[in-house]
Formats: structure tokens, sequence, C-alpha cells
């Protein structure tokens, strides 16, 4: 079996300061990983990393494509990785106004992706949306209704939403539960979880929040100072973590 | 007579030569926006300085100009181009379309089909079609070249959910030779089909710095969706002093108590028609 993501010895320095340094790790196809780590800790330079958004100093993220097979995605051409970011791949930021189109309607916020990759039919492209608002719990009442109008928690959902409707394989997220309120992340968790056991979704998602990854997340890397301190399967690593760091982490001492 | 404190069309020639070279990159690559460092012109942004400057690199001395506001040859705008290409290149101007080999247009296309002997010159207030979803120059350009254009249907889709039909009726996007998405400049949709022309099409953007073309004979597709395929519509009348019924139509007012009536926007078509002894309902006077 190939895995649908191998990193090797990625590294991101800015200046003197370490991004994150040597980090290698394979992902499987539907296996969730999660990265967890204090700010400053270099998780989220990594996954910008991986994501494309940063150019890291060294190392190789090989994606497998379905086409080609494994290609390492820091060689393709800006066309070729621009086009993977809008079909296999999606990123969720921790900000939804960051990956939503505050100016456009729910429904063109989710059909964006769909036109971007030819589909012509009005009518198909709004029964998609209307379909994918209804998979993460948005009224389909609300399709015309800019995202301005909507909550924090609906925002998140829609910005979900916008970036699985064409089906990627695998699904960054940067904080996906940050900055909102404790009964409305546990909502946006359970979603989650069952969008991600539905679809058979990859993923990486970084988080200072253990209760996210051991919802979501089959296996975890501890990171501290751009260093991957401890990795494991997620519920050896918190329940019976090595690493001194780790078991700071998991006993709350540290407040992340 | 030529004013002789300026050059000939007022540029001088090193800068006519820069427009010219973005103009023939423009016309080696339909629809691109070509970056050229626009003039100062003696008239304000927004009253065309970018076609002026296009017309004034294209114009020679043989040429016979005719300017058109909203297809108007009188309106202000118009009367002062012309006037200051009668001032500073001496050239011959005419409001007839079929005499004038250089047209300078804002909004309209002429009723009347161009010919290979003819150069249309667009005003354009904001060449980039993707402006209004993308504020940002970088990402705009890196779409272009990409090719990535689903957001231009995004704005069809918003016009579709919130109208029920593309309301999109000016400046309606259109894609050139297969390639290049393009504003066409706010032109009524209606213009949209007679862009496919054997006549060269130049639009100047005079604050955005940006020349573009549509060479003779290029394909030029209005964008839109299977089931809201586009409609170059008009208004469901006919010309109330011509009695056309093909033209794009302006509703004006007739007299105090609220009289309207449909006319040809473009004034030299419409003049023309009646020469030729057409009439309108309007009119049936004249039809004797
Ligand atoms: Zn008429």
């Amino acid at each position: 079996m190939t895995p649908l993501l191998d990193v090797k010895g990625i590294a991101k320095r800015y200046g003197r300061h370490i991004g994150c340094a040597d980090v290698s790790f394979d992902l499987w196809p539907g296996e969730v990983m999660g990265i967890v780590g204090e700010s400053g800790s270099g998780k989220s330079t990594l996954l910008n990393c991986l994501a494309g958004h940063l150019a890291p100093d060294a190392g190789e993220v090989w994606f497998d494509t379905r086409v080609d097979g494994p290609k390492d995605t820091l060689k393709m051409g800006e066309p070729e990785r621009r086009m993977l970011s809008r079909t296999d791949w999606a990123f969720v930021h921790q900000h939804a106004r960051d990956g939503l189109r505050m100016g456009v309607s729910a429904g063109g916020n989710v059909g964006e992706r769909l036109m971007a990759v030819g589909a012509r039919n009005y009518g198909t492209i709004r029964h998609q949306a209307i379909d994918w608002l209804g998979r993460v719990e948005i009224s389909e009442e609300r399709v015309d209704d800019r995202p301005t109008t909507f909550s924090g928690g609906m925002q998140q959902r829609l910005q979900i939403a916008r970036n699985l409707v064409t089906g990627p394989r695998l699904v960054f997220m940067d904080e996906p539960t940050g900055g909102l309120d404790v009964s409305v992340q546990a909502r946006l968790l359970d979603l989650l979880r069952g969008l991600v056991r539905d679809m058979g979704l990859s993923a990486i998602v970084v988080t200072h929040d253990l209760a996210v990854v051991r919802l979501l997340a089959d296996r975890l890397m501890v990171m501290k100072d751009g260093q991957v301190v401890e990795t494991g399967l997620t519920d050896q690593v918190l329940d019976d973590p090595q690493h001194g760091y780790t078991q700071l982490l998991v006993s709350s001492v540290l407040q992340v | 007579m030529t004013d002789q404190a300026y050059n000939f069309a007022y540029l001088d020639e090193q800068t006519k030569r820069m427009i010219r070279r973005a103009i023939l990159k423009g016309l080696a690559i339909p629809g691109y926006q070509v970056p050229f460092a626009s003039r100062e012109m003696p008239m304000p942004y927004g009253w065309g300085t970018g076609g002026v400057q296009v017309s004034a690199a294209t114009l020679t001395p043989e040429d016979t100009l005719k300017v058109i506001d909203q297809g108007a040859d009188d309106t202000t705008n118009a009367v002062s181009i012309r006037k200051f290409f009668e001032r500073t290149a001496g050239v011959a101007t005419t409001t007839s379309t079929r005499a004038a080999s250089l047209i300078q247009t804002r909004h309209r296309i002429p009723e009347e089909d161009l010919t290979e002997d003819q150069i249309l010159v667009y005003q354009v207030p904001i060449p980039e079609p993707l402006r209004f979803l993308e504020p940002r120059e970088t990402e705009t350009r890196k779409m272009h070249s990409l090719e990535e254009y689903g957001l231009m249907h995004v704005k069809l889709y918003e016009d579709i959910s919130r109208h029920g039909h593309i309301a999109t009726s000016y400046a309606y996007p259109v894609r050139v030779e297969g390639r290049y998405v393009m504003d066409p400049s706010p032109i009524p949709k209606f213009d949209n089909p007679k862009m496919e022309m054997p006549a060269i099409q130049l639009f100047g953007a005079g604050r955005e710095q940006r020349i573009y073309a549509v060479p003779p004979y290029t394909e030029v597709v209005s964008l839109d969706f299977e089931d809201h395929p586009f409609d170059p519509s008009k208004a469901p009348h006919a010309c109330g002093l011509c009695g056309a019924e093909d033209s794009y139509l302006d509703e004006v007012i007739t007299d105090d108590e609220g009289g309207r009536m449909f006319v040809c926007s473009d004034t030299d078509y419409c003049e023309c028609r009646r020469a030729a002894g057409h009439c309108g309902p309007q009119f049936p006077e004249a039809a004797a």
C-alpha cells in the first residue's frame, strides 16, 4: 500500500529561528494525523509547508496523485499545485473569513470549487451546494445569504462544506475549532468526526486542543521548538506519554 | 489648423512608440491586459484618457476620426475628445460610421458593421474582469496566467441566485479565442456578439494603465451556464424615429406628461435610416 502523503525531512528557518526541523512522517489513506504543541512549536509552520503555502528550506512532500501516483508536490509547477489545492486537497483555516468569500452567498461559496473545475450547469451546482449545506447542518433557506450574516460556528461549517464539495482526499485543518465557544466547538467536532468517517477522509489537524485530537486523530505528533518530540497512536500518547514535554501537556500543567 | 505647440496627436513620438508596442503585444495575445505607462492627458480620468492615448498612438494624418459616447456623437465627452484631436492632430472628423477609419467609443459598438479598414478604440474604466471578487492584483494576474476562471462563473451564479437570471447587462465578461477572460468595457451585452468583427478592437484604460486588444475575426464568447445561456436581449420595441427593430434602444422622455419613446442609441445609424426613408411609429407623418 502506498501512503497518501510521504513527508521527508521538512525544515524551515526564519533567519536564525527554527520554524520546524527535519520532520518526516507517512499519512495513510483514511488516516487522521494530529499535530499538537504550544504556539511557537512549529506546528503551523509545518502545516503551511505541507499545504504549499510556505516554501520549506529542505524536504519533500510526496502525494499519491490520482493520475500519476506519488509526486513531490514541492517540485510540481505552480499550475499543477494550485489545481491540486482546489481538487484533491482542502484547507480549513482557523478563521472562517480567511477561507470564505464574505461578499458571496453561501451557495456561491460552496459552488466555487465546482465551477473552478469546470461545472457549468447552474441547477446542478446549486443542488450540490444545498446538499452540502445540509451535510454541515445549514438550512437550505440560507443558501442565498452571505456568510457575514452567519454565526461563527455556521461560518466554520460553511468553510468546511466549501472545502469538501469536490471530494478532496486530503484535508489540512489549522485549529478548526479555535476561537469558537465551547458548546459550538463540541458540535463542530462531532460534525467533523462524522464527515471524516463517512467520507473516509485523510486529514492533518493542527491544534493546541487535546480534546480535538482525542476525538479526531488516529495518530499524534507532539512538537516543541520546531522538533517532533513524540509520535504514536493518539490514545497511547495521551494516556501513556513518554516524553517529559508530552507529560506536561497532557497533565494540563502547560497553559496551551 | 494643428496647434503647433503639440506634437502630432499631442503625445511625443517616444510615448506613442511605447503605446504602439503595448498595442502590438495586445494584438499578439488577444484579451491579455498589457501594462503601459499611462501619461497625464489634458482631461480628467473618467473622460477616456486610456482610449485617447490609444487613439493618439494609432492615428495617422490620413485618418478620419469618429468619437461616440453611448452611441451619440454629440455628448460633451464625445465632442471634447473629437475637438482635442482636431486641434492636436488636425485629422478629419466625421459622425458617419461608414466614413470613419478610427472610431473611439465609450459604452457602445456602432450598429453598422465595421470593416477590415477600421479600428475601434474603447475607453475602459476597469479592465480587470475578476476585480469585483478578487481585489488582489497579484492574485488576479495569477488567475489569468493559469486560466483559473471559476470565479467569473461565481459572479454569474450570484446573479442568477439573486435575480433568477443573469442580470449583468453591461460589461458582460467574455472569453477571447478560448484563452483570456476579458471585460469588454461597459458596452451593453447586446453588443457582445458584434465583437467577432473584421475591424481591429483596441481597449485603453488610463487610470489602471492597461491596454488590451481583439484582432479581426477573433472568437469572442460570452460566459454563461448550460441552463442559463447568454442572451443578448434588447427591449421589445422598434425605434420610434426610424423603425429599426435590430438596434440597441435608449428610452427617452419626450414631454412633461411622462411621454416616452424608444430610439436608437446609435444616432448616426438612426439618422442614416431616416435619410434613407425609414420611419418609426412616432413619426408616421414622415412616411408620406
Ligand atoms: Zn432609430
